[in-house]
């Protein structure tokens, strides 16, 4: 590549398209990837630096920012290594391309599961480091000195000895030519100016004045916005359209029709929005129009009794165990489909065009968007750009990109660039939910009270056969249905976890705190359960079977002190407490509630000790666990998604409603300090929530929780309760 | 033709008599940061000042908004309420996705203009309509007591 060459940000991919232009891309090393060695293939460099030679410095974020302050954090493990400031750097969106930006823990471009702090933790500092070590090594050249000689900082080159100075941007073009240091050498810990230190975030001062840009903002010239019909059951067909009143109010410009769904395009959304209220749509329910949560359930519970289960653990003998144990409990939980309920309802810009196909949306998953785009507009997939942009809340909502394949089915249908905007009532009916699940516990104790043995039976659908292309096997274990329960931190002597997998016919999608959201309310109920069946504290209860597991020990001995565990409380008031180590962090959470006779809960405080490994932005985690607790909370009080005649029930804010302020009690949040590599957060505040909140209800009213969302009829005082 | 002033500016805008203010100022006026939430005044993702009172611009007709002042959070960061809130905003990190934060500091600008040291119950009961999924509400409450103090 010669000359110089104008082009587009997210089109830059390859380190050698971008030499002598605006802008200069560093590859980071390839990362470690044991199935590409090829370090010297363009598919093996990464691509996360970029410098102009005016100096200014932009940061490639492989994840997406939703909220979890994740473009802080990767651009704090470049700029670590770079050795700039965050002050001195821009971060921008990764374009679709999994040979550059691919999650390591999923070999996938797409950001979920609390992996991104995991997975880039020592790829991002490894292109960080290159980058400076090609920067300093133009610099050396230029001056005629030995790297060695030459320091660093703030985005500038020192030759010490001389005194010279050069700005990175000088020496950029140069450095882009030089080979990629193989094993750039990494600072240590100790040495760390960024991570570790509270960093503001550099997300959020554009999301203080209105200037942030989601997708919901784009305009794109010559942008028409369309309001949608969709069928209201899914699997639904359009079976006939009457347009005439639609095609009647001011300001509607089309209609276009795909199979299961209609769209009105009119100059602004309103236009489109009352063109989708005129509409006359007659549809062909299909399959699903006489389903209901009562024959959803019936199903689930037919599986559970009928079905074959898929071992996930067995240590021991459950059986013998179980037969021999001093006391046995049995238990049944039953969680329900949950929407995501974003705050930025579904929206996709698409702009179809003979030669190719722009998309601007907030994405979890840009490549999979990318890829069905190609396949719908029949374009080769280098010929659909997809532009992502800060989401308004995912979730795992946008992890699936259902909604931007009905968006280029739509917009493949004109010629202009089509925004599209779902209702919030669509947003929330045409999500797609995580599982409902049937757990079947059964537990034997010793004379000593301690669980002899443990069994747990999950029934569910899998989450998966949505992610892998060609669906996931029958037989084969889906190890999402399990986490949380087959890895709990406590040492039981026989265990038992097995799965057993009923899809039901709703479409399924991960939610935060994806598996162990479900297997942690489970489990920490039921451990309840266990410790007042054995006439023990819940937390000495669970200290005794923490035996090795230092770090799980000394986040539950945290929170119980921070909580003043053993502090008296008035009457039908009650703390409970969860424990968990997922996502490669150790959480324990007390809740503290009271109820009243209504049997409405009030919370009054919750307490939360961490230890996340090494820390990158103390003031982040602490927001995650914060708002995480709450998100898990406002599910387990308020939220499930039911059926009726196929349709689902819920709609809006009003009847699918959420945690407010007024209800939001003081949080403290510790961290355990640790050294070990660092841990997900996203997630793990959501999965502590539920079952520590059953568990302060059993404390105060005696009243276990095994369903959710919690029914506050059985909490209400009677009589002789 | 409706005439309506927002942020100090008039403008003439082509609009139904029923397109909610949201939508004249997102689609016709291309104020963005101003959002769609839910449409039926639930999460106060919309929230604008209307003569400096917090109101839903979701569910409030364009048309009636007459000769009454509108303020945006485009514009708000120029009152010293606005601007203290948004300060508070950042200093605490209260933000997390983000989306809602325009409602939010729209509303908390409004109370603190009216009282200017809100207590915990007097912050619950104005920001209460305003729905954070991010659940940034424990800092929510400490920005406004900080923005309040000063």
């Amino acid at each position: 590549m010669t000359g110089p060459r104008l082009i587009s940000p997210l089109a830059i991919s390859r380190r050698e398209l971008i030499v002598g232009g605006l802008m200069v891309a560093f590859a980071g090393r390839a990362r470690a990837r044991p199935e590409r060695v090829d370090a010297t293939g363009p598919s093996a460099l990464g691509g996360f630096v970029r410098i102009s030679p005016q100096g200014r410095i932009s940061l490639v974020m492989p994840s997406v920012e939703m909220g979890q302050g994740i473009y802080t954090a990767e651009a704090a493990f470049l700029s670590e290594e770079l050795d700039v400031r965050l002050d001195q750097i821009e971060a921008i969106a990764a374009p679709p391309d999994a040979s550059l930006y691919a999650q390591p823990l999923f070999r996938a471009q797409l950001t979920g599961g609390s992996t991104s702090i995991r997975g880039f933790w020592t790829p991002l500092r490894e292109a960080g480091a290159a980058a400076r070590s090609m920067l300093v090594a133009a610099a050396a050249r230029t001056w005629g000195v030995h790297p060695d000689e030459c320091a660093t900082k703030d985005g500038t080159i020192l030759h010490s000895s001389t005194g010279r100075v050069l700005g990175y941007g000088d020496v950029a073009e140069l450095a882009a030519t030089l080979p990629i240091p193989e094993q750039p050498k990494l600072k240590p810990p100790g040495d760390f100016k960024i991570i570790g230190t509270p960093q503001r975030r550099i997300d959020t001062p554009a999301k203080v004045n209105g200037s942030a840009v989601y997708g919901i903002d784009v305009v794109v010239e010559g942008m028409k916005t369309a309001a949608v019909a969709i069928s209201p059951v899914d699997g639904g067909k359009v079976k006939s359209v009457d347009e005439t009143d639609a095609r009647k109010v001011a300001g509607v410009i089309d209609i276009l029709h795909i199979d299961d769904a209609v769209a009105v395009v009119g100059e602004h959304y309103w236009a489109a929005r009352a063109g989708v209220e005129a509409l006359n749509v007659d549809w062909d329910l299909g399959p699903n129009a006489k389903l209901t949560t009562a024959s959803l359930r019936a199903e689930v519970a037919k599986a559970a009794d009928e079905g074959t289960p898929l071992k996930a653990l067995e240590r021991g003998d459950v059986e013998d165990r179980l037969k021999t144990a001093a006391k046995r409990l049995t238990a049944e939980y039953e969680l329900p489909f949950l929407a995501h309920a974003t705050m930025e309802p579904i929206n996709t810009t698409v702009h179809v065009r003979p030669d190719g196909c722009d998309i601007w949306v907030g994405t979890q998953t840009p490549v999979v968007a990318q890829k069905h785009a190609a396949r719908i507009t029949g374009l080769p997939v280098d010929k659909v750009s997809l532009h992502n942009h800060l989401i308004g809340g995912g979730f795992g909502r946008r992890l699936q990109a259902d909604t931007i394949e009905q968006a280029v089915r739509f917009a493949k249908q004109v010629s202009y660039p089509l925004k599209i905007i779902w209702a919030r009532e669509q947003d929330i009916r045409h999500d797609r939910f995580r599982p409902c699940y049937l757990d079947r516990l059964a537990a034997g104790l010793d004379e000593q009270g301690r669980p002899s043995a443990w069994i747990h039976r999950t029934t569910s659908g899998t989450v998966r056969r949505y992610f892998d292309e060609g669906g996931w096997p029958e037989g084969k274990l889906d190890k999402d249905a399990v986490d949380g329960a087959w890895d709990s931190p406590y040492a039981f002597p026989t265990i038992r976890v097995d799965w057993i997998r009923h899809d039901p016919p709703v479409k399924l999608n991960w939610w935060r705190g994806v598996g162990p959201t479900h297997n942690v309310f489970v489990v920490e109920s039921f451990l309840d359960e266990l410790a007042h069946a054995a006439g023990q504290d819940p937390i000495a209860y669970r200290r005794a079977l923490l035996d090795g597991n230092p770090r799980a020990m000394a986040v539950l001995n945290k929170v119980a002190d921070a909580a003043g565990w053993n502090r008296p409380l008035k009457p039908r008031s009650g703390r409970g407490v969860s424990l968990h180590q997922n996502f490669g962090t150790y959480a324990a959470v007390v809740v503290e509630i009271a109820v009243a006779p209504s049997g409405e809960i009030s919370l009054e405080k919750i307490v939360a000790a961490v230890d996340c490994g090494i820390q990158i932005n103390p003031d982040t985690i602490r927001a995650q666990i914060e708002g995480g607790v709450l998100f898990g909370l406002s599910a387990a009080l308020f939220n499930g998604i039911t059926f009726s005649d196929g349709r689902v029930e819920q709609g809006n804010f009003n009847d699918y409603r959420q945690l407010r302020i007024n209800e939001t009690p003081p949080i403290e949040v510790h961290l355990v300090e640790s050294n070990e590599n660092p841990g997900g957060l996203g997630e793990v505040g959501t999965v502590s929530a539920a079952p520590a909140l059953g568990n302060a209800i059993f404390a105060a009213t005696g009243v276990r929780i095994r369903r959710l969302p919690i029914d506050r009829g059985l909490l209400s005082k009677r009589d002789n309760a | 033709v409706i005439s309506i002033n927002i942020n100090g500016h008039d403008y003439a805008v082509h609009a139904p008599d029923d397109m909610p203010l949201l939508w004249v100022l997102r689609d016709l006026l291309n104020f963005k940061g101003t959002k769609f939430g839910c449409g039926i005044a639930q999460c106060g993702a919309c929230t604008v000042h209307v003569d400096g009172r917090p109101v839903r611009s979701c569910m409030l007709p364009a048309a009636n908004v007459g000769a009454r002042k509108v303020t945006t959070i485009e514009a708000i960061g120029q009152t010293e309420s606005g601007r203290r809130i948004q300060q508070a905003w950042l200093d605490l990190e209260v933000v997390q996705c983000g989306y809602c934060q325009s409602g939010q500091i729209m509303s908390a600008a409004a109370l603190i203009e009216r009282n200017p040291a809100p207590d915990d119950t007097e912050i619950d009961a104005a920001m209460a309509g305003n729905i954070c999924r991010c659940a940034t509400y424990a800092r929510i409450r400490a920005a406004i007591k900080s923005a309040s103090r000063r």
